[in-house]
């Protein structure tokens, strides 16, 4: 039950995509059990968040590429981009109320 | 019921949603206590990260450890069990109802079952932290993907360490397994299982001592230290798997409950810890047994002896018995 609001991203457009504003990256695969943990926080963020960022996943197992660019080496992994720049990674599990505050540094 | 906005009211919380924090969901909901389980960053417990789990009863052919989590938890809801996402941020149990605070939610108890379980342990390099999810990991299936085809290392010597030495040796080229001693601390099954892969290795009497390099901001090479000779080796590899063990998730109650040396939380007379009203169940108090089956059943423990607390049936304990005849 993802929500709506988060995008999926592949290898063919991640650059495009994270060019523009703040957007937040959930990288995931089907077989990540701590994955599915931090999955409807992710939903959460998109929702409370919608207009201000951007919210997207991107499944490692069918886009190896973008993972091994940004030395992504354990999932799951959030990267949050602004204007096309790298500014946070947050590795493993996270509060939402952790992850929001991250988010708001960069709006 | 009128409190503040934004207060929820229980009879009963559960802090933690491993096979304790779900059992003992399950029993409080049969008791008609309305529990509410707050599942906690780590949600499911330790057995999410595992696969398959040969040793939980019932299951003659094994169960996979998220599914176990996910059936464990579907019949605690089944039974009127209320589970809700978050984090204990803090908690106050110097009075009655005790206070619990999840991010900007208050929540109040007469009765609070912590099983907030362990977690695993880092190895206080202060390196290995800073290069996790940058090929230093402490779950083989989570991040073990990553390393197909490349050379890694585990480091234990216990059944985390072998089961996941086992799990990567189908995805490295080679596995590394560091142990400080000269024998292994995991079960007689494990052992030969880890011992019979073609592709894994031991290193003996040896501990990590670096893990490089921080500079290049990935995992490159391994500094290992003779525990017996002193001397030094560097051992290259792309990933190293830290197994262990596990550390009690404590910190929320320090300065408010009896705890051993160890951190783990002091419990008597069944699940009953040094608050009356505060019961404990599974890794959190258990550093012993370990096992779900252990923990499933501390949390059963914990649900009856919360029960008969709130009905005023709760036997007095020998502790407090003693005290009253000092």
């Amino acid at each position: 039950m993802a929500s709506e609001k988060v995008k999926t991203f592949t290898d063919a457009n991640f650059g495009d995509e994270v060019k523009n504003g703040v957007v937040l990256v959930d990288f995931w695969a089907t077989w990540c059990a701590p994955c599915r943990r931090i999955a409807p926080i992710v939903d959460q963020l998109a929702e409370e968040y919608n207009g201000k960022l951007t919210v997207a996943k991107v499944d490692i197992d069918e886009n190896p590429m973008t993972p091994s660019k940004f030395m992504v080496r354990g999932i799951p992994t959030l990267l949050l981009f602004k204007n096309g720049d790298l500014k946070e990674t947050i590795v493993g599990l996270e509060t939402k109320d952790r992850l929001a505050q991250m988010i708001d540094k960069h709006l | 019921m009128s409190t503040a906005p934004g207060t929820t009211v229980r009879q009963v919380i559960i802090i933690g949603s491993g096979p304790a924090g779900l059992t003992a969901a399950l029993y409080a909901s049969r008791a008609n206590l309305k529990p509410l389980l707050i599942e906690g960053i780590e949600a499911g417990g330790q057995l999410m990260l595992t696969t398959m789990v040969e040793n939980y009863p019932g299951f003659r052919s094994g169960v996979m450890g998220p599914g176990l989590m996910a059936e464990m938890r579907a019949q605690a809801e089944h039974f009127g069990a209320e589970i809700v996402q978050g984090d204990v941020s803090s908690v106050d149990l110097s009075n009655r109802p005790f206070t619990i605070n999840v991010d900007k939610t208050t929540y109040t108890a007469d009765a609070l079952i912590i099983a907030t379980g362990a977690s695993a342990k880092w190895l206080d390099l202060g390196v290995d932290k800073k290069l996790s999810g940058r090929g230093v990991s402490t779950c083989a299936t989570c991040d073990g993907f990553f390393f197909k085809g490349l050379p890694v290392a585990v480091i234990g010597g216990g059944d985390t360490a072998m089961e996941e030495a086992i799990y990567l040796s189908k995805l490295a080229t080679k596995v590394t397994v560091i142990h400080r001693r000269d024998t292994l601390r995991a079960s007689k099954v494990m052992q030969d299982k880890a011992m019979s892969m073609p592709n894994i290795s031991f290193i003996w009497n040896s501990e990590v001592v670096d893990i490089k390099d921080l500079d290049q901001g990935k995992v490159t090479a391994l500094v290992l230290r003779d525990t017996k000779t002193g001397e030094k080796s560097e051992l290259t590899v792309e990933g190293v798997f830290i197994g262990i063990g596990h550390t009690p998730n404590t910190q929320l109650f320090k300065g408010q409950l009896q705890m051993h040396d160890n951190g783990y939380l002091k419990t008597h007379d069944g699940s009953r810890t040094s608050v009356r009203g505060v019961f404990a169940a599974g890794d959190v108090q258990d550093h012993v047994y370990r096992q779900a089956v252990t923990a499933a059943g501390s949390g059963c423990m914990a649900a009856i002896d919360a029960e008969r607390f709130l009905s005023g049936t709760l036997h007095e304990s020998s502790h407090e018995t003693a005290a009253a005849h000092r």
